[in-house]
């Protein structure tokens, strides 16, 4: 919360100079990275040994995204770290661990709140989190839905909770929240897959329907993996939205806890927009090499915020594909982004056997 | 209680630190009992103390206690 420069965007850099101003800025990041966490100067160096004359953003070295299940990476000295984000995102059973210093957490919270307010507007919302209500406890190191209630907590005020401990909705709670705030656009949080089991079905299990002010917008986030195992997808999920809860405004968004902040959020027109401080690439599954626009790959995300550990470049386990640049009906600039999925069961590793395009 | 000494009292309260603890230079996650968690209590026992709305800027650029003055005077309360 220290700098004082101009805000970005969240969304007006063409592609052209954003590719520029980032490259630089994200080559200043590896360097910081490599002179002050070692593990990753050493994978650098094993597998990206001509780090050094990156010259595009596609050339740039990246960790798999699953390397911080298996390292403590951090770029700043521990007495420095307030913050340790813990997550199960990713496959396999691990948790990933994300080390965060006040800097870096700064920078997460404002980014993330020029991107939510090009949607929501600066004015707070009442709101209604679609989570357990003891999902924050201070001093435990926070879960990634945790993190999440917390960084989207700013937008809100009057923060209630829909679901006991136990996950099971509490209607009572829902309808107080619903009759307190009858005449204006409150706002609800959750993440899909919660939104989806523990509101919208469990409505729908008590023959429920619930009217929400005119104006009130749903925003989820957290993937899609166990919804397109039920078969539902972005469309169907609107219509149940709609149904139930009466809103009409739905916002996916797609993030990480390995990159919080800079979040590709859902516009009007159904495209997932990237920030002005990220930056998308897709890669060929088997040859990890860059592949061209509208074509089918594992993503790689590139964001500026990381500083305090080594996350600025990552190749995820997620697949997708780029569906346009600065050509968005919406009018937001930069690149746009389509998210199929997880890869399956496959988990890249960055040790041995893999090497870089 | 001045408005200052309310604000202070606000913390002190929020944050279940001692009011003397609530300095100008006390900044958010410099001390446990001021996190994020913490953040979002604050923020709520601002707005009902001097019954004002914050914006999501004016929550996020509230760093420390003198920022938070800062913030609230913007809101025509003379503190």
């Amino acid at each position: 919360m220290t700098d004082n420069e101009q805000p970005v965007g969240p969304f007006a850099i063409r592609q052209s100079d954003k590719r520029a101003r980032l490259l630089g800025r994200l080559q200043a990041l590896t360097l910081h990275h490599y002179t002050h966490c070692t593990p990753y100067a050493r994978m650098l160096e094993t597998l990206h040994g001509n780090w050094r004359e990156a010259s595009t953003l596609e050339a740039m070295p990246w960790l798999p995204v699953g390397i911080f299940k298996h390292l403590r990476l951090a770029s700043v000295p521990d007495e420095e770290i307030i913050r340790e984000l813990r997550s199960s995102g990713t496959s396999g059973s691990l948790q990933s661990r994300v080390l965060l210093d006040r800097e870096t957490a700064a920078a997460q919270t404002k980014a993330l709140a020029r991107i939510v307010s090009d949607v929501l507007g600066r004015a707070r919302r009442p709101m209604l989190v679609v989570d357990r209500i003891d999902l924050l406890r201070s001093g435990e190191a926070l879960s990634a839905r945790g993190a999440a209630v917390l960084g989207f907590g700013n937008f809100g005020r009057h923060h209630t909770y829909a679901l006991a401990p136990d996950l099971a909705l509490d209607l009572d709670a829902v309808k107080a929240f619903l009759a307190r705030f009858s005449d204006e656009p409150v706002l609800v949080f959750g993440f899909t897959f919660v939104v989806w089991r523990d509101l919208v079905q469990a409505l729908r299990a008590r023959g429920e329907r619930l009217a929400f002010p005119s104006g009130s917008l749903l925003l989820h986030g957290g993937g899609w993996k166990r919804l397109a195992d039920q078969r539902v997808d972005n469309t169907q999920f609107k219509n149940a939205v709609a149904d139930a809860l009466g809103i009409q405004q739905v916002h996916n968004y797609y993030g990480m806890a390995e990159q919080v902040g800079s979040i590709f959020i859902e516009c009007e027109a159904g495209r997932l927009h990237t920030p002005d401080y990220a930056e998308v690439i897709v890669r060929d599954p088997i040859t990890l090499s860059p592949m061209p626009m509208g074509e089918t790959g594992v993503i790689q995300l590139l964001s500026e915020l990381p500083r305090s550990y080594p996350g600025h470049s990552l190749l995820t386990e997620d697949i997708g594909a780029v569906l346009g640049e600065d050509d968005c009906p919406c009018g937001r600039m930069g690149r746009t982004l389509r998210v199929d999925g997880r890869l399956p069961r496959a988990e890249l590793r960055g040790c041995s056997d893999t090497r870089p395009a | 209680m001045s408005k200052l000494e309310q604000l202070r009292q606000t913390f002190s309260d929020a944050l279940a630190i001692p009011p003397d603890q609530v300095m100008d230079d006390l900044r958010f996650n410099s001390i446990p009992q001021w996190d994020s968690v913490a953040h979002m209590a604050l923020v709520a026992a601002i707005e009902s103390a001097f019954d004002i709305m914050l914006d999501t800027d004016d929550v996020i650029d509230m760093s420390s206690f003198a920022k938070a003055q800062e913030i609230v005077r913007k809101y025509n309360v003379a503190l």
